[in-house]
């Protein structure tokens, strides 16, 4: 069976790219089942030449199987014909990972922390709180629909 | 990616989770869990000694998992994190929900 995702690597020297050393792009569709390979593929490709300790190849697998849920599930409500595109900047001293969508975007901001006593029973509502912890920085755009993750390398 | 499940000679229902636990396939994990529970299973163990990496989703399948084996009057224990996984629980202090311990024969013997 053909994969249905659409990767392309790009690695080019850091003069050439003011300092961006390799470009990872995935496109895949709004689809669950697709989210695994997807983020073994971003993170092999954002991983492979660079030193990385073992939790930060964690937390980037993490981070990203997070993302692309919020994605595929809130985002593009699991609209199989709507995609979430991935771009993956690597330079020395961090990785900085995109993740977009085509649904109308949220509130970061309203987004409550999921750790008061009567909320640790719900099977939901930590995603954007695990993000937020596993990450240096987390950036939204203006609509809402696309979130910007940036990893240190230690 | 799976789970496979094996019964240990003191009863207790061993669920090994190989690969990730997402949300591609918690799903699989709670129906298992509820098959187990409704044959009368009331002892269970989900080890983790085999595991990459655990979303927020999968987290939210063993907290619904733990509260359907709570309601049916039985236990859950969890082994097999390693530091990493682990964090995950600290940070959103699902580790004072669970029942954790280091490996899966401490879990057994703490029934």
């Amino acid at each position: 069976m053909t994969s249905p995702l659409r990767l392309c690597v790009r690695r080019t020297s850091a003069s050439e790219a003011q300092g961006s050393a390799t470009l990872v792009t995935l496109r895949l569709p709004s689809d669950v089942n697709c989210i695994e390979e997807a983020v073994e593929l971003v993170a092999r490709h954002c991983l492979a030449g660079h030193e990385a300790t073992s939790t930060t190849r964690f937390r980037l697998r993490v981070v990203l199987s997070e993302a692309l849920t919020n994605a595929i599930v809130r985002g593009n409500g699991e609209d199989r014909t709507k995609w979430v595109d991935v771009r993956a900047e690597l330079v020395p001293e961090s990785i900085r990972v995109s993740v977009t969508d085509e649904g109308p975007g949220f509130d970061p901001g309203a987004v409550p922390e999921p750790l008061r006593p009567e909320q640790l029973d719900e099977a939901t509502g930590r995603g954007l709180y695990l993000i937020r912890k596993l990450v240096d920085t987390v950036q939204f755009n203006e609509r809402g629909n696309s979130i910007c993750m940036i990893l240190r390398r230690p | 990616m799976g789970f496979s499940q094996t019964k240990d000679p003191s009863g207790v229902t061993v669920v090994q989770v190989d690969g990730q636990l997402i949300v591609g396939n918690r799903h699989e994990l709670k129906d298992l869990i509820q098959a187990a529970v409704e044959r009368g299973e009331r002892r269970m163990l989900i080890d983790f000694s085999r595991t990459g990496y655990i979303d927020s989703s999968g987290l939210g399948a063993l907290v619904s998992i733990s509260k359907r084996i709570r309601e049916a009057g039985g236990e859950l224990r969890l082994s097999g994190l390693n530091d990493d996984l682990r964090s995950l629980f600290e940070l959103t202090k699902l580790d004072t929900l669970f029942a954790i311990t280091e490996t899966p024969e401490q879990a057994l013997t703490s029934f």
